[in-house]
């Protein structure tokens, strides 16, 4: 589905991703760790085509098609979704409408009517209440004067509604208390399928207890480093990125 | 022969035209007028050289010839009735004269006047006259004086102690003549206690038209008076209005404004406030072509204790022009005085332009006061989080644009104003990819 094949690509001017290969199958879970300024939040914005970032190396295919290519919104149309580290609040729309908005953008490049608004609405309150979320969070502007606990939860119902082929994953678990923590791994468990793919980026192996990875990545200095399966992360949990160091030296 | 400069067409006009003005018959009245007149004729209509109108030139008024709206034409009843809100009670001004045709006022209830202020000069003067100019002096710029010396009519509004209204009372002004003038003078008052909301309502038919109206509040012990201001006036439309307002002590006042229409407007809000009186101000002007929109504020704290809040939106492109001047003038007594004042503007166009000046004057010693100003282009973060939702770039630009203008019309609590404050900001400023049915 993702094939990243010796990608490099530059912060401004400096270079952070150093030649990254990942092969991403459908269905499959991938968790990328590694310490800070290693490059994770990088990768995500690279995938998903925020400005600011040049790819001087390498291509990043995805489903057939050469992902680097394409507008952002393309790229969201043929399925990528990257949930924010850090969602943006948007006073002045409430979410429903920019739900609505997103998914007939979707529905319209893949050669389908504008969503029935009552369909809409069942399929909405569905997951809401999948999510735990109070109905009320959907007439209230998007993120404005959420927590960080319902932002998070936010963008895993965004997830849900608009149905990614992959869905990228950036620290979600960073500021959730423990309960929010299960809710939103309930909500991304209820997305798997064998045809859908996820990009974990995390810092800590806690969301791994909930969301079982396939693969374990560890990132360091714009490459992967080591790649295992679960008990990597428990590894590195228990003895942290020390081994990094040893390895250079 | 004809005059140079439409001031001075006035000021030849007077002589023959005070006989008529109302109140003119009425001793206080007349030497109110003719002090206004005088002055306004030293110096004419504001000039740049004035500090508080240095960003708006109005210097093109002088080569218009407006003229006073004679005849009543046939009124399109269609086109009134559509700026009407329900559940209101509604006043309607043609042409800047109290018409109590269209007006409808039934079921006021007791301890209520809603009337004509020229009618009110005639048939009880004295009703006026501790109001009339005790909230603005003339001396504050010459179209106040221009109002005082010509006013032709108004609203008087004065409820009764503890006297709550349940319905907004909505001022509908309307200009249905070209290059006509009207100038109105509104009274209001509210006595302790006593809670009512005005709507305010400018527009006209398509043509150039100069209006001037003055309202002037007077809010005793622990009033509130809700207020809005939808200036939706033609495109050619020249309009300069003014707010007033007296707040006695924890008095409260809040008042929309709405900024829309016109081709160069200004609107001017100043609230005086007593101890533990309460302002908040809202407002947000939108500028189109070459439309010129000026909102003035200022706030003086004179007692302790007392709260004001202001946020201030623009959004200009093409070649609009926005101006924002506030100032908050804490006086030496107005200790614990907690003070906020916010103006953000949007430019969408590299010759758009918007001059703001927040001012704050601090007397006292123990005070809480903010003010803060941003001018610029829509949060690039924010683009890309609409875009990576599938939304392509254009129209994230324009949701996000509809939703900084959408945040000011989102504090309108009164749903039938909310709506057509929301359809007009729609029509005014049409955002492709914004779909009202979801909003």
């Amino acid at each position: 589905m993702l094939s990243i094949e010796n990608l490099h690509a530059n912060a401004g001017e400096k270079p952070i991703l150093k030649g990254l290969n990942l092969q991403i199958n459908p269905g499959e879970v991938h968790a990328i760790m590694g310490p800070n300024g290693a490059g994770k939040s990088t990768l995500s914005h690279v995938l998903s085509g925020k400005d600011g970032y040049t790819v001087t190396e390498g291509k990043v295919t995805f489903c057939g098609k050469d992902l680097l290519d394409m507008a952002p919104e393309i790229r969201a149309r043929e399925g990528i979704f990257l949930a924010f580290q850090y969602p943006v609040e948007i006073p002045g729309v409430s979410n429903i409408y920019f739900l609505k908005a997103a998914l007939n953008a979707m529905r319209k490049h893949r050669g389908l009517d504008e969503v029935d608004a009552m369909d809409f609405l069942t399929l909405v309150k569905d997951k809401v209440k999948l999510l735990k979320m109070d109905e009320k969070f959907l007439y209230r502007a998007i993120n404005e004067g959420f927590s960080g606990g319902e932002k998070k939860r936010n963008e895993i119902l965004q997830a849900m509604i608009l149905e990614p082929k992959l869905c990228i994953l950036d620290e979600t678990d960073s500021g959730l208390d423990i309960d929010a923590l299960k809710i939103v791994a309930e909500g991304i468990n209820a997305m798997r399928s064998a045809e859908r793919s996820f990009l974990m980026i995390t810092h800590y192996q806690r969301l791994l207890d909930y969301v079982k990875p396939d693969f374990v990545h560890v990132l360091a200095d714009g490459k992967i480093v080591k790649t295992g399966g679960p008990e990597l992360a428990k590894e590195l949990e228990e003895s942290g990125y020390s081994f990094l160091e040893q390895q250079v030296a | 022969m004809m005059s140079e400069t439409a001031s001075l067409a006035l000021i030849e006009d007077y002589p023959q035209a005070k006989a008529n003005l109302p109140g003119y018959g009425v001793d206080w009245c007349r030497t109110f007028r003719d002090q206004a007149f005088s002055q306004f004729s030293a110096s004419g209509f504001p000039s740049p050289r004035e500090e508080e109108w240095r960003y708006t030139n109005v210097s093109a008024i002088e080569k218009k010839r407006f003229h006073w709206a004679t005849a009543e034409k046939p009124i399109d009843t269609a086109w009134l009735q559509s700026l009407f809100l329900d559940d209101c009670w509604t006043v309607v001004l043609i042409d800047g004269v109290f018409s109590s045709d269209y007006s409808r006022l039934s079921g006021l209830p007791d301890g209520v006047v809603v009337a004509s202020v020229a009618e009110t000069l005639q048939s009880n003067p004295d009703a006026l006259k501790d109001y009339l100019g005790q909230a603005v002096s003339d001396k504050e710029h010459n179209f106040i004086a221009f109002n005082s010396a010509w006013f032709r009519d108004g609203v008087f509004i004065r409820v009764e102690a503890g006297v709550c209204l349940e319905q907004p009372i909505q001022i509908v002004h309307v200009t249905t003549q070209a290059e006509t003038l009207s100038c109105t003078r509104q009274i209001i008052a509210l006595q302790e206690a006593a809670i009512a909301e005005i709507i305010e309502t400018y527009a006209g038919q398509e043509c150039a038209y100069l209006t001037t109206s003055v309202n002037e509040v007077f809010l005793a012990d622990k009033a509130q008076l809700g207020a809005s201001k939808v200036q939706q006036e033609a495109e050619q439309a020249w309009h300069f209005g003014g707010w007033y307002v007296k707040q006695s002590t924890q008095a409260q006042f809040t008042h929309h404004h709405f900024a829309f229409g016109g081709l160069l407007t200004r609107t001017d809000i100043h609230c005086d406030l007593e101890t533990a009186a309460e302002c908040e101000l809202n407002g947000l002007f939108l500028g189109l072509k070459c439309q010129h929109q000026d909102s003035h504020t200022r706030i003086v704290h004179q007692k302790p204790d007392a709260i004001s809040r202001e946020q201030y939106k623009g959004v200009l492109n093409q070649r609009a022009r926005g101006v924002f001047q506030g100032r908050v003038i804490v006086a030496q007594d107005a200790q614990r005085t907690d003070s906020q004042m916010n103006n953000q503007n949007l430019l969408l166009s590299e010759h758009a332009e918007i001059d703001t000046k927040p001012q704050l004057e601090i007397y006292a010693d123990d005070v809480k006061c903010a003010h803060g100003v941003t001018v610029g282009q829509l949060d690039e973060n924010s683009v890309f989080y609409c875009q990576s939702r599938g939304l392509d770039e254009e129209s994230a630009r324009n949701m996000l644009t509809f939703a900084f203008a959408n945040q000011m019309v989102k504090k309108i609590e009164r749903k039938a104003l909310h709506d057509q404050v929301l359809s007009l900001l729609l029509q005014r400023f049409p955002q492709q990819g914004v779909d009202s049915s979801w909003l």
